[in-house]
């Protein structure tokens, strides 16, 4: 299943997607999809990194569904992370 | 009112300081998240969904109109404009940043308000009656003792590092608004055998995934042996409490593993030792903080019944919210007005900072400058004339805190959930926003009487949902957010836990769930009962069969 990396930034808390330039961007559209299973660990890997230089905190991989409006978490929590609150 | 001494405002400034050179050394990475978590828990901050969030403290739920202007300040230059008054009767802001978050700390320091103690494994803000010192069904004003604790509790350095966290509750009146049986420490003021009054203490209530009802361990303690008396309790946990286990880490666990026989017999002994010592309180420091809650200069009023009849006569949205809203003062002439913070299709509990500067306005022109919070999530304002009561609620209408609705089955208890929550398995405030949609008819709900409907987005029950008439509890089922609902929970001073209903329903059936349950207490109510009355007598069977019975599945297909 395809797979993004997302975290939250370190100095103010916002959701984070990590980026093929190794930047860490607040939109999912602009985020790094994985498909590849060797590839999303290979990239947590390096996004670990940047957990230990206090870019961000508690970089995960999350699974998504790559539709016409761009990627979409599978589960609700990381949905509500990538779009916001519902209410 | 509280206010600090030099020695509070020399020690809220230097930890200001302390924690502004924590997160400068958290952000140059001289320590790690791990290193850093416990530091800002310390200070109330929680990294949640999207943001960082900062909770602070409002003590016994009193606030100044000064305070508020802060809260409103804190909101509009630092977070989204809004905040959210929590079940602890604190204010919670969900978009804060880590960099700003010492600045929020000094500004909040300025008119005495902290997030010190907020979280972490210590003594939390001690909550009371939203109505203390004002009620007329109360024995004293509970909040001095509830002062007293919190100057005693205050980084005590041998309670700063307890198996878990440690919630106290204090009530000075026989019908208990402070939820004090579901607290670590439940403590109603009772007259003794000579009318003096002091407390029954009662331990190892909670909620969350394992909730009990707390047991009465003493059933008087008088009040300058209160310290004492609370310290043995807090020692004995302190040395007997798990901390292998965090989900078993609570006084309940302990107290209800070992028996409340044991228990009190190690506090008695812990007690007798300590008991006549320093932490004895003496008169003149009982009478110092006494003075902090002094009256405020009430005028020599009449009751204003005739004119208020009058008016109520000629206005039925004025004599609702008089029925709903407003609570018999203990002051002739004057009357305690709650603010509804429940306007349907609102977020429970969420104020903006406009409404909080607004709010701030109205308790200096109508209640000497005074706010309460309640556990309920509404706001109060205590000392309003009843020759004011028309022109306030013109006013609380034109803000949207005048709905009609308190003790109502539309005033919902309910937590972030998870719109916000790292916690929460399921989303609360859009159930909250169903229902409170379903019964937007004032009358109905009026008909429905008095109700309370708690949720929660997870077991760890921030929304008090066991102690909910009704309890909606939100799990995840293989990826999908279900509510599990309880029946016959209560809060008050004949504490009950809720009985679980049945399997969860998706989002989506709850009100008409609820709807059905509202339906079979109307058919099955003798006269004057209300839901809970009607539940205790009849059982939870009727109330299955209106929401899983063939009628019903035949009314959801």
């Amino acid at each position: 299943m395809a797979q993004m990396i997302i975290a939250n930034r370190l100095h103010d808390g916002a959701v984070v997607f990590l980026t093929a330039k190794e930047d860490w961007v607040r939109s999912i559209n602009d985020g790094l999809i994985l498909e590849d299973e060797a590839e999303q660990e290979r990239w947590l890997a390096t996004a670990k990194t940047h957990e230990a230089s206090c870019r961000v905190i508690d970089p995960i991989l999350i699974d998504v569904v790559v539709g016409e409006n761009g990627p979409r978490p599978t589960s609700i929590r990381e949905q509500i992370r990538a779009f916001g609150p519902t209410v | 009112m509280y206010r600090y001494d030099e020695f509070d405002h020399k020690l809220v400034a230097e930890r200001v300081a302390q924690f502004r050179r924590q997160v400068s050394r958290r952000l140059l990475g001289e320590l790690t998240e791990d290193q850093f978590r416990p530091l800002r828990l310390m200070n109330g901050l929680y990294l949640q969904l999207h943001a960082y969030m900062l909770r602070v403290n409002v003590p016994y739920g009193t606030l100044a109109s000064k305070q508020m202007r802060k809260f409103a300040h804190v909101a509009r230059t630092y977070d989204r404009g809004f905040g959210h008054f929590t079940t602890r009767q604190n204010i919670q802001y969900n978009w804060i940043k880590l960099e700003q978050t010492a600045d929020i700390l000094a500004a909040l320091a300025e008119v005495e308000v902290t997030a010190i103690q907020s979280s972490g494994n210590c003594v939390r803000n001690i909550t009371s009656d939203q109505y203390a010192g004002r009620a007329r069904d109360e024995i004293a004003d509970p909040r001095m003792y509830c002062e007293l604790l919190r100057q005693y509790s205050f980084l005590h350095p041998e309670f700063s590092y307890l198996p878990r966290k440690f919630k106290i509750a204090v009530t000075g009146s026989p019908n208990d608004r402070a939820a004090v049986a579901v607290h670590d420490i439940g403590m109603r003021m009772h007259l003794n055998e000579a009318g003096k009054p002091g407390f029954e203490v009662l331990v190892g209530g909670g909620l969350g995934r394992t909730p009990y009802i707390a047991h009465t361990i003493r059933k008087w303690v008088a009040p300058e042996h209160i310290l004492s008396y609370v310290e043995a309790i807090l020692r004995v946990y302190n040395i007997h409490g798990r901390r292998d286990n965090i989900h078993k880490a609570r006084i309940k666990i302990i107290v209800n593993q070992m028996g409340i026989d044991k228990y009190r017999t190690l506090v008695d002994e812990e007690w007798e030792r300590i008991k006549d010592g320093p932490l004895e309180i003496p008169q003149e420091e009982i009478d110092r903080i006494h003075a902090y809650f002094a009256p405020p200069p009430y005028e020599q009023l009449e009751d204003a019944t005739a004119s208020l009849d009058e008016l109520r006569s000629r206005d039925l949205s004025f004599d609702r919210w008089m029925k709903s809203n407003v609570v018999a003062h203990k002051v002739r002439g004057y009357a305690i007005v709650n603010l509804s913070l429940k306007a349907p299709g609102k977020p429970p509990g969420d104020v903006s900072a406009d409404v909080m500067d607004a709010v701030a306005d109205l308790a200096d022109r109508y209640s000497f400058g005074e706010i309460r919070v309640s556990h309920r999530q509404n706001l109060v304002l205590v000392d309003v004339r009843q020759n004011d009561l028309h022109a306030l609620w013109k006013e609380l209408q034109a803000l949207e805190l005048a709905t009609p609705n308190i003790g109502t089955i539309t005033d919902i208890i309910c937590c972030p959930g998870l719109d916000y929550c790292g916690l929460a398995n399921a989303r609360s405030i859009p159930v909250a926003q169903d229902i409170a949609r379903h019964f937007i008819d004032i009358d109905e709900a009026a008909d429905i009487g008095q109700f309370t409907i708690n949720i929660s987005g997870c077991m760890n029950a921030c929304g008090h949902h066991h102690v909910g008439h009704i309890g909606i509890l939100g799990v995840d089922k293989r990826g999908k957010e279900f509510f599990q609902l309880t029946l016959g929970g209560s809060s008050d001073q004949n504490a009950s836990l809720g009985e679980r209903l049945g399997p969860g329903l998706p989002q989506h059936e709850v009100p008409t769930a609820i709807a059905a349950i509202v339906a079979a207490y109307k058919e099955l109510r003798a006269d004057g009962e209300r839901f809970l009355d009607t539940y205790r007598r009849v059982g939870i069977e009727p109330f299955k069969e209106a929401v899983y019975g063939p009628e019903a599945k035949k009314a959801v297909a």
